[in-house]
This record gives structure tokens, C-alpha cells and sequence, in this order.
């Protein structure tokens, strides 16, 4: 736990990658398995456990703070853990053995939940205060120490002087604490066989396009299809069981129990998940209502159905196909589906893309069928392969234009974060008479110089605080953008935007001169 | 003729700062005004431009220093501990122990004491009198770090890391960044009282206000400019500059910086980060949570409002602990200003 906290410590005071990359080398090279394994595991975010997690660290430390003093200071410091690593009463300088990181991750996840509290309170009592921090932040899981779990790869690879990609590939048939991989690595084992196992694949992303590239767009090398409004999701079949994933890797098969049945033979599909019924598909919301389902009732599966429109193949049987050409992978993965599709599974239908139809029609042409699933085009490179993570050049999205209002800036609170003590989280309203109603918070769209600006704006415009939150004068104008707006219960203004962010800040324009609320009922789609 | 007012009603709050109304003056006021009484000599509560200005020998050199012998129309010295009439009150400093002339303002009647305590701290340091606490009915008391969070180590420890570093480190600099007037000599001084003697250079910035506190007897050692560095010289040394010059091109100068800062606000971590600090310390010219917390206690007043920073904790706490506590929300003071 000790070499485990001073490396999270040195890795959040270090700026530069170079830097990082050695400060992790030097630490594998150090460290002993399996706690460099768990080391790894925790940084790349995939250690989380069932009881010790945010509830329970508040719980923990409402026996030692206030909880009101705890929420102002938490609201100060924008980050939990530190929070309470700094609150909590002890000696700064005591000098204690703790147990390795593998020993604390192996207790936890054994004791029940409340003998994890008696444990935790100990154990935080023989802690620094960095120590206290970086055990916290173990059960929070978000580390914000700038190592993403793609860095730590690079970091492996260049520990083990290994290809990236080759760790990529394998990476999610692995499980902590890495001993084959650290074996590997080393030279002193192969690289690990991971064929027998169920796991998922980095997919490939796209890029927002351009002007100038849209310029490059022709239908000779490129290939155009819709883009739908659903969850990405990767399917996973391997002959020891199925598997949905979101595109992060997320294991969402309980939520859609319906959907992998349909697949048997070995496969991985990539695809876009939405609710499908009577011939249409429903919106983003409907989708949402299955999403948030962990055990779906079989009457919720009926009246909302699961169903995949399918745009690639990863591996048909044993062959992985990901080397070939996007125009080969989508033949084959044609005549998958000829042999074995199922009822809730279409093909993503290939846009008719020719001299006579220019990019510009086909984009006007789809929005014009006014589908609340599609969001614009996806265009992808005919000979581009499969490649995990987002290249340059080879898929783009290019979206419909998003809507906007013109709302006043009503309350704001801290970041958290890089952006602690910067007031950066917004809620922003419309007028219904002379009254503002709160619709939406953003928290992005803006640059850090306009970060600064807008700050000092509220911290010299404030009429009124609520512990963290400051209410400001109503005269601070944003044009919002939203991707679409649907009816909701729980706003008193009655609305709910989906995707919301700051597009503009209208700094000449007057508060009163903002939108009115009807004009969000044109907007809506359902 | 002393004032028979209750001390309620003795302050205003205008744009331009808290009012005397008794007395007609100003405490530490943002804008000109006609009178004013100046209880330390950092931007925030000494501004140049005020018809008279009341206030300690050193904080008024301080002034003249910084803003000009014209600084003032009138400045009026006014030792520690001596009474002064203004109008229809009597006022008088005590030590505040936040830097070199810093202090508390009393306000008295034959009824009444109130005390505004400024800036303040309450562990020694040598380069200034320490904070005298006295009974009052009114104490009326800065807040720059009220919250539980901040629990200010020891400057011997957190100057201990710099040391360590500077041994470990010795073919690169270390930078240290610290306010120009009072942080600067005591993070100076104290790490002379530590043994370390070797020569400490200092930025541009730091100089005039250096050479004064020498002038009044707060000997610093060896002090050299860093402009008089070459690269290969910086290695193995401490070079002190002002917080805003850490990340100047000014730095490029010198060997592989460790960059250092020196201010009560390194305890929170993504401070020190969106600064790009390696080496944050500790230090503050301000009370921590506990040390406000037992100054109130230990003078036990009627009453106590909270001003200057983070009040919404202590306001809380102090009523919960038996204290008559509210906030005085000054319109142009804003949280962390500066430590």
C-alpha cells in the first residue's frame, strides 16, 4: 500500500509523459508480483468492489466529520477523497506498516459491509494523509492521477519493449494481477493464450468531420451509411458463452437478455443497439428505460425489444477478420447474416452514394426522413481494417446540425477535478413569464480562458449562496446546444435535453432577451 | 467625547469597505477615501490613493515603499499599543503576527471594545511580533481558511522537503515561489534558524522589500540576486521569486527547475496542480482552521462575525460550539484572494 500510494502521489505531481512512462517502469521493475498486477488493475479502472465504494467512504467518514462541514469542504476541494484524507484526525508523520496493496483488495472484497468499515477506519488510522488519499480513492475508483488505462498499456509495452497494439488485442482476455503478462513481458513466458476466453474488443471509433475533409469525400474511396441514435455495442459469442458490450466495455448482457440469444456460433458483431417495434424505432429515451434495467421483467422485454443493426464484423468463427478491407468485412459479414440472422437484427443499409449523389444530398436526404433514431451519416474508407481506438482518416460522423436556446445563467457551482475551485458547472434556465425555469446543466463547450472569464463573472455576480451552489444575477446569456429536447417529469420546467452544452456565451446579449420557454415544444420529436 | 453607541451600531458596510460610523473611517478600504485605517501592507488591504491613513510604522514604510512617498496625503504613524482619538472613538493596534507590521485594530469606548483582527496567525514567526489576544464583546475575525481542511503543518517540515530535495536533486535548481512581502523573509529566515547557510537568490521582485526587513534588523544571511546565475551555477541552488514569475521565461534561465510554492493554498492538491507545482509547501501568513477556531475560544467574545474568506464553516461551527457567530459579507472582498 505504501509503494502503491507514493506512486499515485509522484504520478499526480508529474506533467510530463516521458516522466510518467519512466516513473511506472522503474515501478514495475520494482515492485513484486501480484502487487504491481493490482497496481495496474486499479490504475486502469477495472478493480471495483461491492460495498466499498462512495456510500460507504461517506458513511465512514460521517462518524469522524460533520456532515455539513464535510459537504462545504468537499465542495471547496472538489475531490472526495482528498477530502477526507485531509478531515481525517491523525498525525501527518507516523510512520506504520500497512499490508500490501493485493492484501487490502483480497480483505475487502471478502469482509461483509461492516466489517469493511471497522477494517477501513484502522487502516485510515495507521495512514498519511497520501496514504488516507490514495486508499480512499481505491474504493471511489476515479484516480484523476492523468493515466488513462490506454497510458498504462503504453507504459507495459514500453516497459516489456513490446508492441502497443499486441497488448491491445489481448488486454481484455487478461485478469489482475497479470502474471502471464508480467511473465511475458519479462521474457520469460510466451504471450498469454487468451483463444479459450469470453472478452471484449476495443472497437474503432470515427471522427467528427470537417469542411476541408469533407472536401476529400467521394463515393470511389469512401463508404456511406446512417448514423443512428442508439448504444454502441459490440456482441460477443465464443463458444464458452455470449456476451453484449458497450463501447467502452461495459458488460451489458443482463440488461438484454433478448438480444444475445439470437447469436450461437462463434462471432463478434459490432453494431448499434435500440428498441425496435411495430417496423420503427423508438427513441433514445425508450432505450434508456431497458439500459437502466438490470433484470428486465419479460413484459418490459416485449413492449420494449432489444435489437441490433449491424454494421461490422470483428471475428466470423475462428477467423479473426479485423486485417481486411472495410468492403471484404462487410461482405462477409452479409453473407453472416444471410445464414443466420434473427428477428431482432437488420443490416445498417448501405447508402447509395454516386456522382449523382453528393454527400451534402445524402445528409439532407436523411434528415428529411426526420427519424428520431438517426442522427446524421457515418462514412468510412472502403479499405480501411478494423483498428482499435480512433485513426485518423478512416471513419467519420457527421452529424446534424444541434439545437439551440438563449439561456440565462441561474446557478453555478465548483468543478471538481482540474477544474477545482474554478466555478465551472452550470444550470441555466428559460423564461416562462417573469419567472426563469431551470432547464439543463452543462459543464463543457467552453475554453479555459472563457473558464477564467465566466468564474470571475459569477464570483463578482452572485446574489445568493446555497453551501456550494451561488445564484447569480440573471443577465448572463449562453447559447446552449442540445441534440434533442423530450418531455420530463422530473424538471419543473417540464423538459429535458439530451446532450447539453455551452455552444456560445452572449455576453452582449441581455437577460431578458433570452428564449422563452414554449419555444422548446417545436423542438420536440416524440 | 467618546461614542455612548451601542458597538452594533458602530459599522457600515459600503462598496468601498467596512465603516466606521463613530469614528468616520475606513478599515482597509478598496477605493480612495478620506480616512482610512490600514491594519497590514498587502494590496488587498493597503491601497494607495487615501486622503489620511492610519497605521503602523512598518506598514506605512511598507506603503511608501511600494506605492511612493505620495502614497497618502497624510500618513499617521501610530504605534503599537498607543491610543489614538478619531472622531468620536478611540482606536489602538495590537500585533496580528502576520507579517512585519501587521496588526489588529481595536476600537474602544467606555462601554465597548471591538477588535478587527486582520490578517492574522498564531504560530510564531521570527520575522514579526506575535498576535496579542485580548477580551472584547465584538471580535471580528478573518476567515482565509476557514474550513476543517486546512490543518497547516509545521514550517520546519514542510522547509525540510525542500532541503531534502535540494540534496537529492543536486544537479538541478530549485525555484521557490512566495508572496513578495513577508512570505518571502520568513521562509528566508526561518531556513537560516534550520542551518542553511549557504547563499539564497532572489528574483528581481524580492529585493526592495528584503533589503527592508534587513533594515530592520531581520538579518536573512547571504542574499544574492538570481539574474547573476549562469545555467550551470542554478544547479544545487534555491532561487525565491514571486509565484506569478515561476512558470516566466525568466526560468528558462536555469537548470532543470524543480518548481517549489510556498502558500497555505498548496494543501489542496489540484491547486498545486493547475500551478504545475512539483514541490508544493505548506506555508501560510494566515490562520489555519484550528488556530481560529481557539483564538475565538481563548478570547471569548459576546459575539464574533467572520469576514475575509470561508465563513460559511466557521459560522457553523462557532454557533454549534456556544458562540454568537455571523458572517459580515464584505461586497469587495473575494475568497482566496491571496495567502
Amino acid at each position: 500500500m505504501k509503494a502503491f500510494a507514493a506512486l499515485l502521489d509522484k504520478l499526480y505531481f508529474t506533467y510530463s509523459h516521458l516522466e510518467k512512462i519512466e516513473t511506472l517502469k522503474h515501478f514495475f521493475a520494482n515492485t513484486p508480483d501480484p502487487e504491481r498486477g493490482y497496481t495496474v488493475a486499479v490504475i486502469a479502472g477495472l478493480i471495483n468492489f461491492q460495498f466499498f465504494k462512495r456510500a460507504l467512504i461517506v458513511e465512514l467518514a460521517a462518524e469522524k466529520v460533520d456532515p455539513y462541514l464535510l459537504d462545504l469542504s468537499y465542495g471547496y476541494v472538489g475531490d472526495l477523497a482528498e477530502t477526507i484524507a485531509l478531515l481525517w484526525p491523525g498525525q501527518i508523520t507516523v510512520v506504520s506498516p500497512l499490508p500490501p496493496l493485493n492484501q487490502i483488495i483480497l480483505d475487502v472484497s471478502l469482509l461483509t459491509k461492516n466489517e469493511i468499515l471497522t477494517y477501513l477506519h484502522d487502516l485510515l488510522n495507521l495512514c498519511n494523509e497520501v496514504e488516507r488519499w490514495a486508499l480512499i480513492k481505491l474504493g471511489l475508483g476515479n484516480l484523476r492521477i492523468g493515466v488513462s488505462a490506454r497510458f498504462i498499456k503504453i507504459a507495459l509495452a514500453e516497459f516489456g519493449r513490446k508492441d502497443v497494439q499486441d497488448i491491445e488485442r489481448i488486454w481484455h482476455g487478461l485478469t489482475p494481477p497479470f502474471i502471464e503478462l508480467f511473465a511475458w513481458l519479462e521474457n520469460k513466458g510466451p504471450i498469454p493464450d487468451v483463444s479459450k476466453s469470453l472478452f471484449f474488443h476495443p472497437v474503432m471509433l470515427s471522427h467528427p468531420i470537417d469542411e476541408n475533409e469533407l472536401s476529400k469525400i467521394g463515393p470511389e474511396l469512401f463508404s456511406v451509411e446512417r448514423k443512428f441514435d442508439g448504444i454502441r455495442v459490440q456482441l460477443v459469442s465464443s463458444g464458452i458463452g455470449k456476451k453484449l458490450y458497450t463501447r467502452t466495455g461495459d458488460d451489458i448482457s443482463g440488461s438484454f437478455p433478448d438480444v444475445i440469444a439470437a447469436i450461437d456460433k462463434p462471432v463478434v458483431l459490432d453494431g448499434e443497439l435500440v428498441i425496435y417495434k411495430n417496423n420503427k424505432i423508438l427513441s433514445f429515451n425508450e432505450l434508456q428505460q431497458r439500459f437502466n434495467r438490470k433484470n428486465p421483467a419479460k413484459k418490459l422485454i416485449e413492449e420494449l425489444p432489444g435489437f441490433v443493426i449491424l454494421y461490422d464484423i470483428l471475428i466470423d468463427g475462428t477467423e479473426d477478420v479485423r486485417q481486411y478491407s472495410f468492403l471484404e468485412r462487410r461482405a462477409i459479414l452479409e453473407s453472416w447474416f444471410a445464414k443466420h440472422k434473427s428477428a431482432n437484427m437488420m443490416l445498417s443499409e448501405i447508402l447509395p452514394f454516386n456522382p449523382n449523389h453528393s454527400i451534402h444530398n445524402l445528409r439532407e436526404q436523411v434528415i428529411a426522413e426526420k427519424d428520431v433514431a438517426v442522427e446524421g451519416l457515418m462514412i468510412k474508407k472502403k479499405d480501411s481494417p478494423y483498428i482499435a481506438g480512433r485513426p485518423m482518416g478512416h471513419w467519420y460522423k457527421w452529424k446534424r446540425d444541434p439545437l439551440v436556446v438563449d439561456a440565462v445563467l441561474m446557478y453555478a457551482q465548483r468543478g471538481t477535478g482540474k477544474r477545482s475551485s474554478f466555478y465551472s458547472d452550470y444550470t441555466f434556465g428559460l423564461w416562462s413569464g417573469d419567472e426563469l425555469l431551470p432547464i439543463g446543466k452543462a459543464y463543457f463547450g467552453f475554453t479555459d480562458e472563457e473558464l477564467k472569464q465566466l468564474d470571475h463573472w459569477i464570483r463578482t455576480n452572485t446574489v445568493n449562496r446555497v453551501g456550494p451552489v451561488r445564484e447569480v444575477k440573471n443577465e448572463l446569456v449562453f447559447e446552449v446546444a442540445f441534440d434533442s429536447v423530450n418531455l420530463s417529469t422530473r424538471h419543473k420546467s417540464g423538459y429535458a435535453l439530451r446532450f447539453p452544452r455551452i455552444s456560445r456565451i452572449r455576453w452582449d446579449k441581455p437577460g431578458k432577451e433570452a428564449d422563452q420557454l414554449t419555444v422548446l415544444s417545436s423542438f420536440l420529436t416524440t | 467625547m467618546s461614542t455612548t453607541t451601542h458597538y452594533k451600531e458602530w459599522f457600515e458596510i459600503r462598496p468601498q469597505g467596512l465603516f466606521c460610523v463613530p469614528g468616520q473611517f475606513y478599515i482597509d478600504p478598496v477605493y480612495p477615501v478620506d480616512k482610512a485605517v490600514i491594519t497590514n501592507a498587502h494590496s488587498d488591504h493597503a491601497r494607495s490613493g487615501h486622503q489620511l491613513v492610519y497605521a503602523t510604522k512598518e506598514t506605512v514604510e511598507i506603503m511608501q515603499l511600494r506605492y511612493g512617498l505620495d502614497c497618502a496625503q497624510y500618513l499617521h504613524i501610530l504605534p503599537f499599543h498607543q491610543m489614538q482619538t478619531i472622531k468620536d472613538i478611540d482606536i489602538y493596534f495590537l500585533p496580528a503576527g502576520h507579517i512585519l507590521g501587521s496588526a489588529q485594530c481595536v476600537l474602544q469606548s467606555e462601554n465597548h471594545r471591538v477588535i478587527i483582527s486582520g490578517d492574522y496567525k498564531r504560530v510564531k514567526d521570527p520575522t514579526c511580533l506575535s498576535f496579542i489576544p485580548q477580551p472584547c464583546d465584538l471580535f471580528i475575525t478573518e476567515a482565509t481558511f476557514g474550513l476543517p481542511i486546512f490543518n497547516h503543518p509545521s514550517i520546519e517540515v514542510e522547509l525540510n522537503k525542500l532541503l531534502e530535495s535540494v540534496k537529492s536533486f543536486p544537479d538541478r535548481c530549485h525555484l521557490v515561489g512566495a508572496y513578495a512581502l513577508g512570505k518571502c523573509q520568513r521562509v528566508i529566515k526561518t531556513l537560516r534558524l534550520m542551518g542553511y547557510a549557504e547563499p539564497i537568490y532572489l528574483h528581481g521582485a524580492l529585493v526592495k522589500i528584503s533589503k527592508y526587513y534587513e533594515a530592520q534588523g531581520i538579518t536573512l544571511g547571504d542574499l544574492r540576486l538570481a539574474s547573476e546565475l549562469t545555467r550551470e551555477q542554478s544547479a544545487g541552488k534555491i532561487i525565491m521569486c514571486p509565484p506569478s514569475a515561476l512558470h516566466d521565461r525568466w526560468t528558462r534561465r536555469f537548470a532543470d527547475p524543480i518548481v517549489a510554492n510556498a502558500s497555505g493554498w498548496m494543501q489542496i492538491r489540484a491547486r498545486a496542480k493547475q500551478q504545475l507545482i512539483d514541490l508544493p509547501l505548506i506555508i501560510s501568513d494566515h490562520a489555519d482552521w484550528q488556530e481560529l477556531i481557539n483564538t475565538i475560544k481563548e478570547i471569548n467574545p459576546k459575539e464574533v462575525w467572520v469576514t475575509h474568506g470561508l465563513a460559511d464553516a466557521l459560522v457553523y461551527y462557532m454557533n454549534q460550539q456556544g458562540y454568537k457567530t455571523s458572517a459580515l459579507t464584505l461586497i469587495s472582498v473575494e475568497e482566496g484572494a491571496q495567502s
